[in-house]
């Protein structure tokens, strides 16, 4: 039985939220419970879902007021010892916000909003999230966001390479992100971030549980 | 004493504005071929309380850095008077 713990947490706008819960909670019967933003803790929780959404109505920037919402401190001292923490959708931009991953999440190249499955190709499986993909797999997951196209400079892109910091990459670009990055983690491993929503595909029954295995990857982590 | 800030964000100029190119397309399209380039941004303007304008200017500074503008992607610039 795994000892993950998993807190998903609720800001004002998250709309991902349930969907983040219903898989942690009922797919793999893990201990899960939502953590409200205002609260200062996480509290016993050792996994903590930042979900997708619309914090604080997208205001100013994507994630930038959440940022500073008071469970945000623990959750960056937390990641600071090496929890894990997942930001999806809006929840990456959160942790790009936060400093928690590097870059930013600029708006979609064409400027649409994009409501689609994609695919994406696992550039690393020896990570805590992705250990249960073949490396190179394709796997379609879907995406929804309109300010998804991931930046940043030079010697970050390269830094991200060099470790290994890249996961999932588009096989075909949506948004114009560059080197077509879908997803990264920290550079100590422990955070991981990414625009495609893979608790939006884990089960079977709604078509498509191609991202169960990321959730899988985590609790199996925790023994 | 009272201070008035106006601040502008605009996107890096290393980082593609598409819409400010869209808006440019558009001036284009209606004549104004004169129209070089366009830049989208946004303006913030903060009223401030503060014993001086140096002090005015640094509380402004301090909140542009930590939370109104992301130096990932964002330049900012502003001005501060007296109100």
């Amino acid at each position: 039985m795994s000892k993950a713990k998993i807190g998903v947490v609720v800001f004002p706008g998250s709309n991902c939220d349930h969907d983040a819960y219903n898989v942690c909670k009922h797919v793999l019967n893990a201990d899960t419970k939502f953590l409200w933003h205002k609260d200062g803790s996480i509290e016993d929780r050792n996994v903590i879902i930042l979900p997708g959404g619309f914090s604080y109505g997208d205001y100013l920037r994507c994630g930038a007021i959440s940022r500073f919402s008071s469970i945000m401190t623990d959750v960056i001292r937390f990641a600071d010892n090496g929890g894990i923490v997942i930001g999806i959708c809006n929840g990456f931009q959160v942790l790009c916000e936060s400093g928690l991953l590097p870059g930013a999440l600029l708006r979609n190249e064409n400027l649409k909003f994009i409501c689609k499955t994609v695919s994406l190709k696992v550039e690393n499986n020896k990570s805590i999230f992705t250990g249960k993909y073949d490396i190179k797999e394709d796997i379609n997951i879907p995406i929804a966001h309109g300010e998804g196209n991931y930046y940043c400079d030079e010697n970050t892109l390269s830094e991200l390479i060099s470790n290994n910091q890249i996961l999932f990459s588009y096989n075909e670009n949506p948004n114009g992100s560059l080197f077509n990055i879908a997803g990264i983690q920290s550079k100590h491993r422990n955070v991981l971030g990414m625009m495609p929503h893979p608790e939006r595909a884990s089960e079977k029954l709604l078509g498509n549980d191609d991202g169960k295995r990321l959730f899988e990857s985590v609790v199996e982590s925790i023994l | 004493m009272k201070f008035s800030s106006k601040i502008k964000i605009t996107l890096r100029k290393s980082i593609l504005d598409p819409q400010g190119k869209a808006i440019e397309h558009s001036l284009k399209s209606i004549g104004y071929d004169s129209i070089l380039d366009t830049r989208i941004g946004k303006f913030i303007e903060l009223l401030v309380e503060a014993d001086s304008p140096e002090k005015a200017k640094q509380i402004t500074d301090d909140a542009c850095k930590k939370l109104l503008a992301n130096p990932v992607m964002e330049d900012y610039e502003f001005e501060t008077t007296e109100l």
